[in-house]
């Protein structure tokens, strides 16, 4: 074995490259535990501030199936929830209907039919509108869809379900349409090319090979925009007229979970049953996003199966 | 003991397998392979789709690594030390180089290619790169093409371009064995020829694992050929006798003479 030109003996030598490789590795490992360790110490925290109540005047029925809203009443406070659950499913929903439309249309346009310079114009204008802050979208229902949800439907409030919904689809569609467009232009050429080579149309392409091989990621793009419907606080404080309502229509203001939490927790005694009860309502929002992002999750598995 | 009996025979054994099992969760891609490749020869490797050749090539230099879905049982030894303890598992693949079946030239220029891998061992000298990367696109038969637009980008080239700037990648580091998977399916015939010439003036230097689809490239090539079928190899010889029909298992010969495949 003499006359191999190298020594047997560097595979067992740690190189420097060897421990940089080594060293490197423990710190991203660090840097992606550190997310796991953030999510478990939030999830903590608020189950901890919410344990009080739960444990102790917490009725889950009553919680989850009244709709009387009233904690700061010093007789008989009341915890139902089901009106703020309604408020934010409603306008969440709307805000669906609203943005998948425009994200989806806008992606397919930038992605696959706009070329040079208008499409990175649009590309360029679409980040711009996601980074709206979302104060301003609430400025904008208040001051302008208010006034203009009277004039059109006749009806005496502004602040509604309708208003908030379009408020927050037209604020989820840019972030929607950005991922969906990475999820298109992540469809190689290829494919274009192989499909358009057999005499299909540009349309036929995008609706039989384009959209289906991207389907995992317009999925993740709608439901970060059904999370971000979820989490969004203070457009929907703005927006929705904030009054404990279950809605019977469009037109019926509503009050969202993140708004109630947002308005009423700086008013509350800390350790109060008040208190409590809104951090319940933050382990409930944190449950839901959890059960949203995990069907997701399954979701996109059982398509990548099928 | 072993190396003085194989030092007795005069044959150096470059790499040795010893009952080699791959398996990618419940399907079994290789089961029992046990050879031996000598130093300085052509070992040419042929057989059908889902044969376990590119899965055997895999385990040579621990590209299994990759895939997490991929077992490995038995022993693979490179210079008598079993590939499966090393501690250093990269000192190894610098020295086992692989070229794939698709071209992959990287996103920086054709130089940067090329001299990537030795600029990683720590190369710094301008002037000792400029050869290297010279020597190494000649040999590729790549050189006369590119040698005007060497900043140009690698990953711009056509595909059989691509193709030899990959093998050109691969004796960067003047490998000790040089395993090749059916590298002339983007490569057109009078290149492929080219290369087929270079890879003879290169058994003097370097060890060479040939896989093949085309069993006529193997027999220009390969001193010894084997003949994988559905995740066993079945034959083992010197290619001349397969081709003259000397085989120990009928399919070879069918196979060899296309009756199937």
């Amino acid at each position: 074995m003499a006359e191999n030109p190298h020594s047997l003996d560097d595979f067992d030598r740690r190189t420097p490259d060897w421990y940089v490789d080594r060293l490197m590795q423990s710190l991203v490992f660090i840097g992606g535990f550190s997310a796991i360790v953030f999510i478990l110490g939030i999830f903590l925290f608020v189950a901890k501030e919410g344990l009080g109540f739960v444990t102790t005047d917490f009725d889950p029925v009553e919680f989850f199936t009244t709709e009387y809203w009233a904690p700061s009443d010093e007789d008989a406070p009341e915890f139902g929830i089901l009106a703020l659950i309604a408020g934010t499913a409603a306008v969440t929903g709307l805000a669906m209907l609203v943005a998948i439309p425009f994200a989806l249309g806008a992606a397919i346009y930038i992605g696959e039919f706009a070329t040079g310079k208008t499409r990175e114009f649009l590309k360029v204008l679409v980040e711009l509108l996601a980074a709206i802050p979302s104060v301003v979208w609430g400025f904008i229902g208040l001051s302008i869809m208010n006034p203009l949800i009277i004039a059109v439907f006749d009806v005496p409030v502004g602040l509604n379900v309708l208003n908030a919904g379009i408020i927050l689809g037209l604020m989820a569609a840019p972030i929607m349409t950005s991922i969906a467009e990475d999820a298109l232009k992540a469809v190689p050429d290829r494919y274009r090319e192989a499909a358009e080579a057999m005499g299909a149309t540009r349309w036929q392409v995008i609706v039989k090979v384009v959209l289906p091989a991207a389907k995992n990621g317009l999925l993740g793009a709608v439901l970060l925009g059904v999370g971000r419907g979820f989490g969004e606080t203070m457009a929907v404080l703005m927006a929705t007229g904030h009054s404990v309502n279950l809605p019977t229509s469009v037109f019926d203001s509503v009050r969202a979970l993140t708004a109630t939490i947002a308005a009423e927790l700086g008013e509350t005694a800390v350790g109060s049953e008040h208190y409590g009860a809104l951090f319940t309502i933050g382990i409930f929002l944190f449950l839901i996003t959890f059960v949203i992002n995990m069907t997701a999750d399954l979701i996109v598995r059982g398509v990548r199966k099928g | 003991m072993v190396a003085a009996a194989i030092a007795a025979q005069g044959v150096v054994h470059k790499l040795a397998v010893r009952d080699l099992n791959i398996r990618y969760g419940d399907h079994v891609a290789l089961s029992g392979v046990s050879l031996e490749v000598r130093e300085h020869e052509i070992f040419g490797i042929i057989g059908p789709a889902n044969a376990g050749k590119t899965s055997f090539l895999k385990a040579l230099n621990r590209m299994d690594m990759f895939d997490s879905a991929m077992r490995v049982d038995g022993t693979v030894e490179f210079n008598g030390r079993d590939v499966r303890q090393l501690r250093n598992v990269y000192a190894l693949r610098k020295r086992i180089g692989v070229v794939f079946p698709l071209p992959v030239g990287l996103p920086m220029t054709i130089y940067e290619n090329v001299a990537l891998a030795p600029r990683l061992s720590g190369i710094r000298d301008r002037a000792e790169l400029d050869v290297i990367v010279e020597r190494c696109l000649t040999r590729a038969a790549l050189w006369d093409e590119v040698k005007d637009r060497l900043n140009s980008l690698g990953s711009l080239l056509s595909g059989g371009q691509q193709q030899r700037l990959t093998i050109a990648r691969a004796l960067s580091q003047s490998p000790e064995v040089l395993m090749l998977d059916e590298f002339s399916i983007a490569v057109d015939p009078v290149t492929t020829m080219r290369i087929e010439d270079v890879l003879k003036e290169l058994r003097s230097e370097m060890t060479i694992v040939l896989v093949t689809n085309l069993v006529q490239q193997a027999r220009r090539l390969a001193d010894r050929t084997a003949f994988f079928l559905d995740g066993a190899c079945v034959e083992i010889g010197d290619t001349e006798a397969l081709f003259e029909g000397e085989v120990q298992n009928p399919k070879t010969r069918d196979y060899i003479e296309g009756r199937f495949g």
